[in-house]
């Protein structure tokens, strides 16, 4: 059970949140002129890596505000959070 | 004769206290402080249960909450509990137990003759056995299930109150015993917030049954002052009774602590169990270690225990199990509950796998008069419900074989050692890597992964001197890591008459060649895994330790095994010749020990289960005696049955009256969003499947909501209440998703427009008035000019209502002329009342869901997720009038031209009528291409819907038919469950004034 730090609330319970999958998949901006094959990469297809994940989140029981996590699969360690908009932070090496 | 294995002194049972109980139906008299285990021992009852799969007689191995084989059943009626640690359980007055796995009784039991049949029941005896043919295995397992079950379930419900506790600490320490009680003096003096978990009446841990010294004085009395101190620090919170069930991720545990159980009375105002969710900066594990037992021929019989309940036994409760007693050992340590044994009368032999000894151990066998058997081992035991005697031979170690003559001994309790094993439970819980220790010949912690240390034998450190020091310091440095202040380290000298020593896991190897023959090496106690079935399984191919565990069942049983695993793994390296660590071990998961699920409920039971929504109008539903129906969290009239009418009676009556006059409903429950925002309308445009740009000011609009996939999710009307302002409903079920679909979009796509959300369900009440003379009716009671010229279907207007200020919306979910009347909430009962006092020269007549689904039934229209089912696309349900050609983008739009979507034999939504006019058809019948006597059958489709319709005087039914738009006429035929097949017709989804003028009114 994840404590998770919301950037409006600060942190809180996991149970507050919704996870919803992988962050930074941006809905095509002119679905009608792709192939069926670039849609249906955009609705099904999805990294599952091991190692460092971003992720989309909902704080559902407080600001009900998306906002993305930067999480660890393995370790489940929550590296960062950080608000809808904001870029991609750098996978460090360490 | 009662209590007659009590020593004459020692213990610390209240004897002045006799506490009376029944086991068996039998009455004893035990005292208090006294376990039931300890109780029945006193009164030399060893027989305590049968085994799980042979029946054998089995007694008490242990004296604490590892315990696999002295399960009972405790209490009576709705209380009653199975598989409860007799080791655990705290004497009370008029306590009722008994064994389990027993019948007729446990001196008597039919099921032992599975031990004389135990040749056909090796590990996988029930795989191999009952696989043919697979429809039979049901059958089978009923029988199984009886034969090798543990205790009974209560059949009543359970009347006890559970309760949960969240919790929120600098630092947890689970284990109350030394390393933990020092740990949790070092991070109280440092003023830290400390809570501290054990799992037991009393704190203090191993160290309450054995001699020790500090500081060369007596060790017992400074354990109490440490204890009084920790008692005194405000900061330290100790919870006795306590259990660590679960370690997950960041620092969460959950424990359940025991308020009442050990009650002779249950309390009105304490719960039974409260269960602790602890969330927790720090955690410092010092849960100890269990001792292992040693495997040889019957070394389960009652009256074989683990050398350190003998000693818990004597020296705590101050019952001695045996009067001629064997110690068998393969380590030092263990010879301390030999002397103790000798001290209070028994006479003592000690059986040693090793051929040296400690110097000044020998001496004092010597003087004590106990011989010693050097380089020997038991090699079998003997004794029907109890052992009476042991056969032992010498072993030459370089052999690996038994040598020279078999020697006999008689005795009443053979205890063993065979070392210990950290707990390693929560550890692994918490992810933490275990490596095998080859110096104590077992898993000991090693890569630490949460914020947490582990101390003590926890950690697989056993000398006292070290764990004093090193514990009082671990929990200063816990508070330090805090920032919390230092305090001062103190240096105490601790001493045991004998200290740890390195034992040798040797699990069976004297007279390996004869394990897999005749009599029965235990393994696992509790699941009657012996170590011929762990030979068993790497001969069939089971190798990996998680395949061993699966097809034996070796440490699957409530204690977890947490006495066997360590052996079973020992045993699985000599046979592959390979270190244990290469072996490797099962994963350990929560809970630790076995848990009511009553706790886990706690108070969300009954009426706390689940919220329940009520509208406004509910009190007057009540009243009118509705039935209702639940649709998600609310509670809606279902039907307003009269006098004594049932179902269909009250909704044929319902039905006909809005149809021929006036009908109300309470719509409430609707969802309604409020929309605001100068990109509304550009918003609607890409959630809505049709156009919003052109939606004036005052009207409404039906809309549908598909997801990116192009299938329907939901529907409602939205109208425009003024310039970047709108109210949206949707179904009732989905308002919550609807609600989280439309912000998930704002929030994470269209980051630019500028739209707010705000749900607005619970802030309006929603009358739903509708029949012929709903314009009649409601024309007295609003200031709105309702006339159909300036009031047509389709809009929207403002006013007064009863006098309250109203949203009035001309839509229509039955088919006739319906206005929906919102008003503020608080308002929804008073107009609701002048509604029905007003109406009732119209005969107005409140309806449930069930006509309402009826009557749009009856005009096609559909209800997401009943007639849709996350599957169908618009164009499935024939709606393509409601997807807008032009728009160039909105959500879903892009699938509808995928292979799939457009797909010809995609299911269609038509109507059936059935050919003889009176068969309803139950919802969710299959449509079939040729009926045959059984299945399988070609499948076309399914009923959606069903009703009969009480307007046109027959049933009618809304289904998902395979190409069903190009079958309009045809006939299709639909099989029952009751063997009837049944003929009907296709037809369009209208049934009911297909060219809509009654609304249009």
């Amino acid at each position: 059970m994840f404590i998770i730090n919301c950037p409006y609330c600060g942190e809180r319970d996991q149970t507050e949140f919704t996870c919803h999958g992988e962050a930074h998949i941006a809905r095509p901006d002119n679905p009608s002129e792709i192939s069926d094959e670039e849609w249906g990469r955009y609705l099904f297809f999805r990294e599952n890596p091991k190692g460092t994940h971003f992720e989309r989140w909902t704080h559902d029981h407080g600001c009900r505000r998306w906002f993305n996590v930067m999480r660890d699969t393995v370790t489940d360690q929550i590296i960062k959070t950080y608000k809808m908009g904001e870029a991609k932070p750098e996978i460090s090496n360490e | 004769m009662s209590n007659q294995n009590r020593t004459i002194y020692g213990g610390k049972v209240n004897r002045e206290k006799p506490i009376n109980f029944v086991f068996n139906g039998k009455s004893y008299i035990g005292y208090q402080g006294d376990t039931l285990a300890s109780a029945l021992l006193a009164n030399d009852v060893h027989l305590i249960g049968r085994s799980f799969k042979y029946h054998r007689a089995r007694g008490i191995l242990t004296a604490g909450s590892e315990e696999p084989n002295a399960i009972v059943q405790l209490g009576l009626g709705a209380r009653t509990e199975p598989n409860i640690r007799a080791t655990e359980i705290e004497l009370y007055e008029g306590l009722e137990a008994s064994s389990q796995n027993c019948w007729p009784s446990v001196n008597f039991d039919i099921g032992a003759m599975n031990n004389f049949l135990s040749r056909i029941f090796p590990a996988g005896f029930y795989y191999k056995t009952f696989k043919w043919p697979p429809s039979m295995w049901l059958f089978y397992e009923h029988f199984i299930r009886k034969a090798a079950g543990l205790g009974q379930s209560p059949t009543a419900k359970n009347p006890d109150r559970y309760e949960q506790k969240f919790y929120y600490t600098d630092i947890t320490i689970v284990g109350g015993g030394i390393s933990g009680l020092l740990a949790a003096l070092g991070a109280g003096r440092s003023g830290c917030k400390v809570l501290l978990i054990d799992e037991n009446p009393e704190l203090g841990g191993y160290l309450l049954d054995y001699n020790f010294s500090i500081n060369e004085k007596d060790g017992k009395k400074w354990l109490k002052k440490i204890i009084e101190e920790l008692n005194g620090l405000a900061n330290v919170t100790i919870l006795k009774r306590t259990t660590a069930m679960g370690y997950y991720d960041y620092n969460y545990l959950t424990a359940l602590e025991k308020v009442t159980n050990h009650h002779v009375e249950f309390s009105s105002t304490l719960p039974r169990e409260r269960y602790w969710r602890i969330r927790s900066k720090k955690v410092i594990l010092a849960q100890g270690a269990f001792e292992r037992p040693l495997v040889f021929a019957d070394n389960d019989r009652p009256g074989i225990m683990m050398a350190s309940a003998g000693q818990k036994y004597l020296s705590r409760y101050g019952v001695l199990p045996g009067k001629s007693v064997v110690l068998f050992t393969n380590n030092d340590h263990a010879y301390l509950t030999a002397f103790e044994f000798v001290e209070k009368g028994a006479k003592v032999t000690v059986v040693d796998t090793r051929d040296l000894l400690n110097a000044r151990t020998s001496e004092k066998c010597k003087s004590l008069n106990i011989t010693v058997y050097k380089s020997y081992s038991v090699i079998k035991t003997y004794g029907n419900k109890k052992v009476n005697r042991i056969e032992i031979q010498q072993v030459d170690k370089n052999q690996n074989q038994l040598t020279g003559e078999v020697e006999n001994i008689h005795t009443d309790c053979v205890l063993m050692s065979g070392g210990w094993n950290p707990a390693v439970q929560l550890f692994s819980q918490s992810r933490g890597k275990l490596k095998y220790d080859l110096k104590i010949n077992t898993f000991v912690p090693d890569k630490i992964i949460e914020n947490q240390k582990i101390i003590g034998s926890n950690n697989g450190q056993f000398n006292l001197q070290e764990n004093l020091n090193e514990s009082f310091e671990a929990g200063i440095a816990a508070a330090n890591e805090l920032n919390f202040n230092s305090v001062e380290k103190v240096n105490w000298t601790g001493k045991e008459e004998i200290e740890f020593t390195h034992s040798d896991v040797e699990p069976y190897m004297l007279g390996k060649k004869k394990v897999t023959k005749g009599s029965k090496h235990f393994i696992d106690f509790q699941n009657d895994v012996t170590a011929a079935d762990i030979f068993l399984a790497q001969r069939e191919g089971y190798i990996s330790v998680e395949h061993t565990k699966r097809y034996t069942t070796t440490g699957m049983g409530t204690d977890q095994g947490k006495t066997s695993n360590v052996n079973a793994l020992a045993l699985m390296s000599h046979i592959h010749n390979k270190p244990v660590d290469e072996i490797g071990h099962t994963t350990f998961r929560p809970p630790y020990a076995p848990q009511t699920i009553g706790a886990i409920a706690g108070r969300s039971v009954d009426k706390l289960f689940d919220p329940e929504r009520k509208t406004s109008m509910h009190e007057w539903h009540v009243e009118n005696k509705a039935v209702f129906e639940d649709v998600g969290q609310w509670k809606r009239p279902y039907y307003f049955p009269q006098n004594k009418e049932d179902i269909h009676q009250a909704v044929k009556r319902e039905c006909l009256a809005v149809r021929n006059s006036l009908g109300i409903l309470d719509a409430s429950t609707l969802g309604k969003i409020d929309l605001q925002g100068p990109d509304a309308a550009k918003f609607l445009n890409m959630i809505y499947t049709n156009a919003w740009s052109k939606l004036e000011i005052g009207s409404c609009r039906y809309g549908l909501m598909c997801n990116e996939h192009g299938m329907i999710f939901d529907d409602g009307v939205t109208s425009k209440l003024g310039e970047n302002h709108y109210h949206m409903t949707t179904t009732t079920g989905g308002a919550a998703r609807v609600m989280s679909w439309l912000e998930e979009f704002l929030q994470t796509e269209w980051l630019d427009m500028k739209v707010f959300c705000t749900s607005v369900t619970e802030q309006w009440a929603v009358l739903s008035i509708s029949g012929p003379n709903s314009r009649e009716f409601l024309k007295d009671l609003t200031n709105i000019d309702l006339s159909k010229e300036s009031f047509p279907f389709m809009k929207f207007r403002e006013g007064e209502v009863c006098g309250v200020k109203a949203r009035v919306f001309r839509i229509s979910f039955t088919g006739e002329l319906s206005y929906e009347v919102n008003v503020p909430a608080r308002y929804g009962r008073y107009v609701w009342e002048k509604f029905m006092e007003h109406g009732k020269k119209y005969n107005i007549t409140p309806y449930g869901t069930e006509t309402m689904h009826v009557l749009r039934a009856e005009k096609g229209f559909i209800i997401v997720g009943q007639d849709t089912d996350g599957s169908v696309t618009p164009s499935d349900m024939n709606m393509d009038w409601i997807v807008s050609k032009k728009k160039e983008d909105f959500l879903g739009k892009r699938s509808f031209t995928r292979s799939d979507t457009v797909r010809h034999d995609r299911k269609k939504f038509v109507g059936l009528l059935v050919n003889d006019k009176k068969t309803v058809l139950p919802e969710g019948s299959h449509i079939v291409e040729k009926a045959l006597k059984q299945p399988p059958m070609k499948m076309l489709g399914h009923i959606t819907s069903s009703y009969y319709s009480p307007t046109l005087g027959y049933p009618i039914a809304l289904a998902m038919l395979k190409d069903g738009f190009s079958k309009m006429g045809e006939q299709v035929v639909v099989p029952l469950m009751n063997g009837k097949i049944i003929e009907a017709t296709v037809t369009d989804t209208i049934f009911y004034d297909k060219e809509g003028k009654r609304n249009n009114e």
